[in-house]
């Protein structure tokens, strides 16, 4: 049949499941949004084209599917960069139509042309420049072929405005996917599997490194029955929050920068890392030299090319994790590793004195406080996180302890400020049913604004916590530390955000002390609409433990003592 | 971004990757783009039609004393529009290189320099009063050698293609590469030493 460019792009989207897309139309992109009125694809209107990039992110992290974002050219099309760069750094399943101008006028620095292909090269898993319509059905399968499969990615469709209009025969189920060059391996080769097992089996003091990529091939149940089995603990990065739940005993929680000591202190110790979907980032390994120094390291990873790029490993095996950690699993043989749990049980010994939960009576707010508050009372819903990039980032990794797999959503890998508030939205389209909760700062809540009718124009019931402090967090705390307390261009000032709220048509709340912060959560969480509470915090608090730059991994800042009043842990 | 070097010590220094690639508008940008990216130094990078009308062919010459090559050949592998890649350095394969060279040629010169090329069996291709220009082919120490020769005569100019290679034997090279990701050791097959690392003397009996 035959069908023009502008319907080519949404009949793919239709048969690929797509169910909404966010996007903002332009010039160049205007004969796919009129054909956008006759399919059933729901779009929303963001009110900047990055939101649209970071609310594609944040559904295709929640749904398991690919997010769509869309926009015209040149400032559209730039305006996505942000939100493409995130989701390639943390191996999110994107796909992003961009409308170009007309393929004659390519090359001739034409209103709103921008070289998109270019600009995008390094920041997606792939992307394509179409200037003939006989080519777009092919492109667009294998957009979403490419977006999806092996390490997820981002992958930009960049259209021009010609090609949308022209028409060709169209046949989407006769579309074979022709990629020589991709073939992705998913299982392990069977003689890495029995070497793996081999040293598993001969370790004495292993630790699991989860990363995203047990959470990306929904590894979960694999990861647990593979620790359990082998009774291994499991520590994880920020991203990979929810492979295994943190109420699980074998789950240490969260290494690297801002890990718990104790983590940090066993991957340091151990004889063997089994690191499973996770590429060594420098926020987790501190300095190179002196990383996990007495370790054999075992490398599960489905690219082959973060095999060896940081940590050089005793073994690698190039799959997917579900896969490779089904394949492990009937070969790891239980042991009792009393010494080393009792190992770290000792270093664990001494967190609660240095959790900032166990100080500070005054009544003024912190917010690992408020993040724990907000923690008692969604303990029986479902509840998703999205968190932007900060210190409360930290602390929402820290003290929001999450039971269920994979309900914790933050830019990791680019640390994009901004992030928390349109991933909260596309979080929101993916789960209707969720609780969905923001932990944003006044920072990158100011970055987001604009989202606010985005939300309220599409109803969907988001719990904004802004944690205000007036300040840059993160980077006021580098400069306390590193910087000798030379304050440059942090103090951050922010609107009554109770009243803004309320101007785009949201219920506003405040707390000021700890007194009212269980109030005002369950004011907004019975509130059936968006809601956002503006928790001020106090000014200068810091993320502990951190590992300084240039630090080894066991060189941690601790909070220090002579704060902390031993009052006991609410948390 | 930190990157440990992870080059082994000595040994080779240099890495010849055949890379083929499919023959789509871009392919060249993608490949150079990503050595910038990953900040890998290579020395030469020569690209030209295959055998097949959807493929091209590039040879890629790594400074292995300043650039993994196993990280090269796995994030090219990475790319969508890169069908495969093989490491023939160890491989007993023939290397080529080639050269155009003008050298500065009065009439007691040229009858010397002539009888230089004869001897590297390469050619004079352009002759003029006062100079002339050698195409010579072979492996790049036999240009090299060559090169050497004709310096106390003066070079004016000189354009080399860069290297190009192809494994010996009946099979192809999309069809012999192994991509073997076990313990990154891949590629320690044992071949005998090449032809390109032999001495000069030996290659002018070819």
């Amino acid at each position: 049949m035959r069908r023009t460019g502008s319907q080519i792009i949404w009949e793919s989207m239709v048969r690929e499941g797509v169910e909404v897309v966010f996007g903002y139309p332009g010039g160049a992109i205007m004969p796919a949004y009129d054909a956008l009125l006759d399919y059933p694809v729901h779009h929303v209107l963001v009110r900047h084209e990055e939101n649209a990039a970071f609310a594609a992110d944040g559904y295709a992290r929640a749904s398991g599917k690919v997010g769509v974002c869309i926009a015209t050219s040149g400032p559209g099309a730039t305006n996505l960069v942000t939100g493409l760069a995130g989701a390639m750094l943390d191996s999110v399943p994107v796909v992003a139509i961009t409308g170009q101008v007309s393929s004659h006028l390519v090359g001739t620095d034409a209103f709103q042309e921008t070289d998109v292909t270019g600009v995008t090269l390094t920041i997606t898993k792939h992307n394509y420049l179409v200037t003939d319509v006989k080519d777009l059905p092919q492109i667009m399968k294998e957009a979403f072929h490419i977006a999806r499969t092996g390490r997820p990615g981002p992958v930009l469709v960049d259209i021009c405005k010609d090609v949308q209009f022209a028409s060709t025969d169209f046949d989407y189920d006769a579309i074979e996917v022709k990629l020589p060059g991709y073939r992705p391996s998913l299982r392990g080769k069977e003689t890495q599997i029995q070497a793996a097992a081999e040293m598993i089996n001969a370790a004495r003091r292993p630790i699991i490194l989860a990363g995203h990529g047990v959470i990306l091939s929904d590894a979960h149940d694999e990861l647990r029955t593979f620790a359990e089995n082998g009774n291994i603990p499991v520590s994880t990065t920020l991203l990979g929050i929810g492979g295994l739940p943190e109420s699980h005993p074998l789950n240490l929680r969260m290494m690297g920068m801002h890990g718990e000591a104790y983590v940090n202190q066993a991957v340091q110790a151990a004889d063997l890392l089994i690191a499973v979907g996770m590429r060594f980032d420098d926020r987790v390994t501190g300095t190179l030299s002196t990383y996990a120094q007495n370790a054999q390291v075992i490398h599960i990873e489905i690219d082959p090319a973060e095999i060896n790029k940081i940590v050089k490993v005793d073994l690698g095996i190039v799959g997917d994790a579900k896969q490779v950690l089904s394949q492990l699993i009937p070969l790891v043989e239980y042991n009792e590793r009393a010494p080393w749990f009792n190992q770290i049980d000792e270093w664990r010994g001494d967190s609660s004195e240095h959790d900032i939960l166990g100080s500070n009576d005054s009544g003024t707010l912190h917010v690992p406080y408020v993040i724990s508050q907000i923690r008692q009372s969604t303990l029986n819903s479902n509840t998703t996180v999205v968190s932007d990039v900060g210190q409360h980032q930290m602390w929402a990794a820290q003290y929001f302890r999450h039971y269920q797999k994979n309900r914790f959503f933050t830019s990791g890998g680019l640390g994009a400020m901004g992030y928390g508030l349109p991933a909260a939205m596309g979080a929101a389209f993916a789960r209707p049913d969720d609780e969905i909760w923001v932990i944003v700062g006044d920072g990158g809540f100011q970055m987001s604004i604009p989202e606010l009718m985005t939300i309220n124009q599409e109803r969907l019931p988001i719990k904004i916590a802004v944690m205000r402090n007036g300040y840059l967090g993160m980077v006021r705390q580098w400069q306390e530390l590193m910087h000798g307390k030379r304050y440059s261009e942090v103090d951050i000032t922010s609107p009554d955000l109770v009243k803004l709220a309320e101007a785009y048509g949201i219920m506003g709340l405040r707390a000021e002390r700890k007194e009212h912060v269980a109030e005002v959560i369950e004011e907004a969480r019975s509130h059936p609409g968006p809601t956002l509470i503006d928790f001020v915090v106090e000014q200068e608090v810091n993320v502990y433990p951190m590992v300084g730059p240039g630090k080894a991994l066991h060189e941690m800042m601790r909070r220090p003592l002579e704060n902390a009043r031993h009052l006991n842990a609410t948390g | 971004m930190a990157m440990i070097d992870r080059n082994k010590a000595g040994k080779e220094t240099r890495r010849v990757l055949i890379t083929l690639v499919e023959n789509k508008p871009g392919v060249l940008t993608r490949v150079a783009s990503l050595f910038r990216r990953r900040n890998f130094n290579i020395e030469s990078l020569t690209v030209g039609h295959t055998d097949s009308p959807d493929v091209s062919r590039m040879t890629i010459v790594v400074d292995a004393t300043r650039t993994n090559a196993e990280m090269v050949q796995r994030n090219l592998l990475k790319m969508v529009n890169v069908i495969d890649v093989q490491d023939v350095s160890h491989a007993p394969a023939v290397f080529r290189d080639l050269a155009l060279i003008k050298v500065k040629a009065d009439n007691q010169a040229r009858f010397e320099i002539m009888q230089l090329v004869n001897v590297y069996r390469a050619r004079v291709v352009d002759i003029c009063a006062d100079s002339l220009i050698v195409e010579v082919t072979g492996p790049e120490v036999k240009i090299n050698s060559l090169v050497e020769m004709l310096t106390p005569y003066g070079i004016i100019e000189m354009v080399r293609t860069g290297l190009v290679a192809m494994v010996r034997g009946s099979g192809h090279a999309s069809a012999s590469a192994q991509v073997d990701w076990e313990n990154g050791e891949a590629y320690e097959n044992g071949y005998e030493e090449e032809e390109a690392e032999v001495a000069a003397p030996t290659l002018l009996r070819m």
